[in-house]
């Protein structure tokens, strides 16, 4: 009851905050679009490479191109209030059906690549904290410089390269085998197998960013008196380094994979075009270069709706993880 | 010619030397194989699997395969019978009749009868962009029986016998949609044809699956039992699945520096022949309404001032052929080949500029200009910087300018806020379809994309396009794109740079894909997988 209250309450409070600010986002976008040169038609007439003055007019008044911006966006509002993300005249499908074709393999990959780094970044960050100076410190720090400073894609590119081409241990690309129609275990198994480069190398500066922060959170956290006062009460160093440095090393580490969460999503179009992958992000920067703005806006919703309830999963989090929080409130 | 057709010709191809010697043309005599998948790769997922309502280019890999058209064309062009199995032409050219296939199904079981013909020919005369051109003479389509139709023109359109492919005009059915608007109809997206494999799923962003069709009329065709399209949009990715064996054949979009690496592939094959169905060309386009360019002396001197030797050596690796006026050597019924040329010499170019008057100022400049080139193909972005580099010696000064596609397309025609600019074109099957578009001054419409971009009027181009629109006689017909031509070549609105053709990455056990003018847009029936 009272962890359902508690969540009641974070939910309630994010969508007081939330409602003004995914109106503001969507008419900042909304109108920042309307500054980019060209429209639907521009492309689709171009990309025709025929077309005359009537083809034109016909795409325009198929996008509603041909209404005033005010009211584009007042019909793209009330739809919105019917929880209509509208339709897309280019792929001749409703935004709600693009968007949802494509919302799994993006989440797929964020949450595989956000586990794989929180996962061995904070282990590593803890075998690092515990050599503190020594050798298996200097030599993962200067690993994690390097994966910190090399760009997604390349590496992306070099485990095709090894994984794929030359071993040829898993696929290029894509998000499953297609036309396969698996289920249950074999099918998991698949998404893995198609999942592993791509999560890796998106999960791989991620990793580097974990592990020094949990390197200098356990070094700051074992520090603190109530460490002193653990050992002093003669308790095991696991125990002590689990329990009380860890847990209270994870807060700032908690915060951070909540923001890159967000960032992640940026990522995730780089990722998605080098391994194929039919993720948000590609139709996103699709929708850009098409000037697809229904598309470009329902996608821009979703994905701060996906923000901001990580937002809450992590507030929540953190409460459960230091019920100092909840009091302060 | 869609953004990505024209994007992946820009990888351009070879001479017809080297394609005779390729292995595909040794016709040994074994008789295809049944069975198996094949696995297609295109570059940019097309909107829409059907080209009725809307054309783009990467659709007719996957369109024609589904829904077919009344002809389909040999590799020289000529009419081959595919759901119309007789025609003929009135001597006037005013009278069309096709006799159409008995016995054809659509996917759905339904029968295949001229009502389908009608109801397609007149959507695409009413809706599709270029099939507003194509059909503009078409003044009425009769279905006369179940099996015949008759098309009545009011003048005559000599281009029209070469529009009826599968990937051009598509032949749809009527029941399909029914009363519904054909722009918004779901048959483009998951459509029902009459051709040798059955649309099953789109995910978008990944794949297109086709299965065989196990009723179609030309059987024991298709020798496939399904065809996988995959999209890969980045290029590193799709050689790597070519190499890893997870594609059997790219449609383009592989770049010239990795071709000649795959060539070593033992797997691995090229195939660099341009289709004929396409011919596309990439050529200098000058702005008229810019007060230097206008003039022809300066248009003059800068077509002496670039190598396009160099450009078609260096840049494009030697694929595509020199490009001398703005008909493509490749269209061999149309193309003029004793066009007056335009040497590299730069001695000549700083003459010609000097005699126009425009001095070099201190620094040696004599006058600025900006040139945007087609965004996309990464040797569109180095000939632009080589053309900045040619220029400079000249005294012009060249800014080069990027933006994405829906900016330079609203830039240069729309805004016409441009001087000067790269770009790729499809001369596609005919000169007035294809060609006149470009030199017509009753097609310099401002906010059509690839229209009259140049703002080019000549009243004798004029006329020489327009009754070569007419002209039933092949022989006429010929001398007049042949006077066009000439004419265009000492107008230099425009500067041909080269052809381009699309390097086809395949493995070598895909058989008989390139057999007639749509190539790899062909309906795919005669495709065979072996060894």
């Amino acid at each position: 009851m009272k962890i359902l209250l508690t969540l009641g309450g974070a939910l309630w409070r994010a969508l007081l905050h939330t409602l003004p600010t995914l109106l503001g986002i969507l008419l900042i976008n909304f109108l920042l679009l309307q500054l980019a040169p060209g429209d639907a038609a521009d492309v689709m007439a171009g990309e025709s490479g025929s077309a005359t003055q009537e083809s034109l007019a016909a795409l325009r008044s198929q996008f509603g191109l041909d209404q005033s911006i005010p009211m584009q966006l007042w019909h793209y509002l009330s739809n919105l209030a019917h929880f209509n993300l509208g339709y897309s005249p280019r792929y001749g499908a409703s935004v709600q059906a693009l968007i949802g074709q494509r919302l799994g393999t993006t989440l797929t990959l964020m949450l595989l690549a956000l586990l794989f780094s929180l996962l061995l970044g904070i282990a590593l960050g803890m075998l690092m904290a515990r050599w503190q100076g020594r050798w298996p410190d200097r030599v993962l720090y200067v690993c994690s410089q390097f994966f910190y400073s090399v760009p997604g894609f390349w590496i992306g590119l070099m485990l095709i390269v090894v994984f794929s081409v030359k071993l040829g241990w898993l696929p290029t690309g894509g998000s499953g085998t297609i036309g396969a129609d698996l289920h249950g275990w074999p099918a998991l198994f698949d998404t893995l197998r198609f999942m592993a480069l791509p999560a890796s190398s998106l999960a791989l500066i991620y990793i580097a960013i974990y592990a020094r922060l949990t390197r200098a959170s356990m070094l700051e956290a074992g520090a603190q008196d109530y460490v002193r006062t653990a050992e002093a009460k003669g308790l095991s160093p696991w125990a002590i380094t689990f329990k009380h440095v860890l847990r209270n090393a994870l807060l700032p580490i908690t915060t951070m994979a909540g923001l890159h969460f967000g960032g992640m999503l940026g990522g995730a179009v780089v990722i998605e075009t080098v391994f194929s992958l039919p993720g948000l992000g590609r139709l996103a920067y699709d929708a850009v270069m098409a000037r697809d703005y229904n598309v470009l806006l329902g996608i821009l919703l979703i994905s701060s709706l996906l923000v901001i309830i990580t937002n809450v999963l992590v507030d929540l989090l953190q409460t459960w993880l230091d019920p100092r929080i909840r009091s302060r409130r | 010619m869609s953004l990505t057709r024209r994007q992946l010709l820009v990888y351009a191809g070879a001479t017809t030397t080297l394609l005779q010697l390729s292995p595909r043309f040794s016709f040994a005599d074994e008789p295809p194989v049944r069975g198996g998948t094949l696995r297609m790769h295109i570059a940019i997922e097309p909107p829409i699997l059907v080209n009725l309502t809307h054309t783009a280019g990467a659709t007719v890999y996957i369109a024609a395969k589904v829904t077919e058209g009344l002809l389909t064309y040999d590799l020289d062009l000529n009419p081959r019978p595919q759901l119309a199995t007789a025609w003929t032409v009135s001597d006037d050219g005013l009278e069309y009749t096709f006799s159409l296939r008995e016995g054809v199904k659509w996917h759905d079981g339904q029968d295949f009868t001229a009502d389908d013909v009608v109801f397609s020919l007149q959507t695409l005369k009413a809706s599709n962009p270029r099939g507003r051109a194509t059909f503009a003479n078409v003044a009425s389509v009769t279905a006369i029986n179940p099996h015949l139709v008759q098309l009545t023109l009011s003048k005559p359109a000599p281009y029209l016998l070469k529009a009826l492919a599968a990937c051009e005009s598509p032949i749809v059915a009527r029941h399909v949609y029914g009363d519904a608007r054909p722009e918004t109809h779901a048959n483009a997206t998951a459509p029902i044809g009459t051709g040798p494999f059955v649309f099953k799923e789109w995910v978008r962003g990944s794949h297109v699956i086709l299965e065989r069709n196990p009723n179609y009329w030309d059987a024991p065709k298709p020798y496939l039992d399904r065809v996988i399209v995959r999209f890969i949009g980045d290029s590193a990715a799709t050689v790597a699945a070519l190499e890893a064996g997870e594609i059997d054949i790219s449609t383009g979009g592989v770049p010239l520096s990795d071709i000649e690496r795959i060539k070593g592939n033992p797997r691995l094959s090229v195939d660099d022949r341009g289709e004929p169905y396409v011919n596309s060309i990439t050529r200098i386009e000058f702005n008229f309404d810019n007060a230097y360019l206008q003039k022809h002396e300066v248009r003059t001197a800068i077509a002496h001032a670039i190598n396009l030797d160099f450009i078609r050596k260096t840049i494009f690796l030697g694929y595509g052929k020199p490009l001398y006026g703005p008909i493509s050597p490749d269209m061999k019924n149309f193309y003029s080949p004793d066009l007056p040329r335009y040497a590299f010499d730069v001695a000549k170019a700083n003459q010609l500029l000097d005699e126009a008057g425009l001095a070099r100022d201190g620094n040696g400049v004599r006058f600025k200009l900006t040139l945007d080139p087609l965004p996309g193909p990464e040797t569109y972005r180095r000939t632009a910087d080589y053309i900045k580099q040619a220029l400079a010696k000249v005294g012009i000064l060249v800014t080069l300018r990027s933006q994405d596609f829906a900016s330079y397309v609203k830039r240069v025609y729309t805004d016409r806020d441009f001087d000067f600019t790269l770009n790729g074109m499809s001369n596609l099957f005919d000169p007035t379809v294809g060609v006149q578009r470009l030199y017509w001054s009753k097609n310099f419409q401002p906010g059509v994309p690839f229209s009259n971009g140049a703002h080019y009027s000549n009243p004798k181009v004029d006329e020489l396009l327009e009754a070569a629109a007419v002209e039933t006689d092949v022989q006429k017909r010929f001398a007049l794109f042949a006077q066009f031509q000439k004419q265009v070549v000492e107008d230099l609105p425009d500067l041909g740079v080269l052809t381009l053709v699309n390097p086809v990455v395949y493995d070598k056990r895909v058989k008989d894909f390139f057999v007639g003018a749509e190539g790899l847009g062909s309906n795919g029936a005669q495709i065979y997988i072996k060894g």
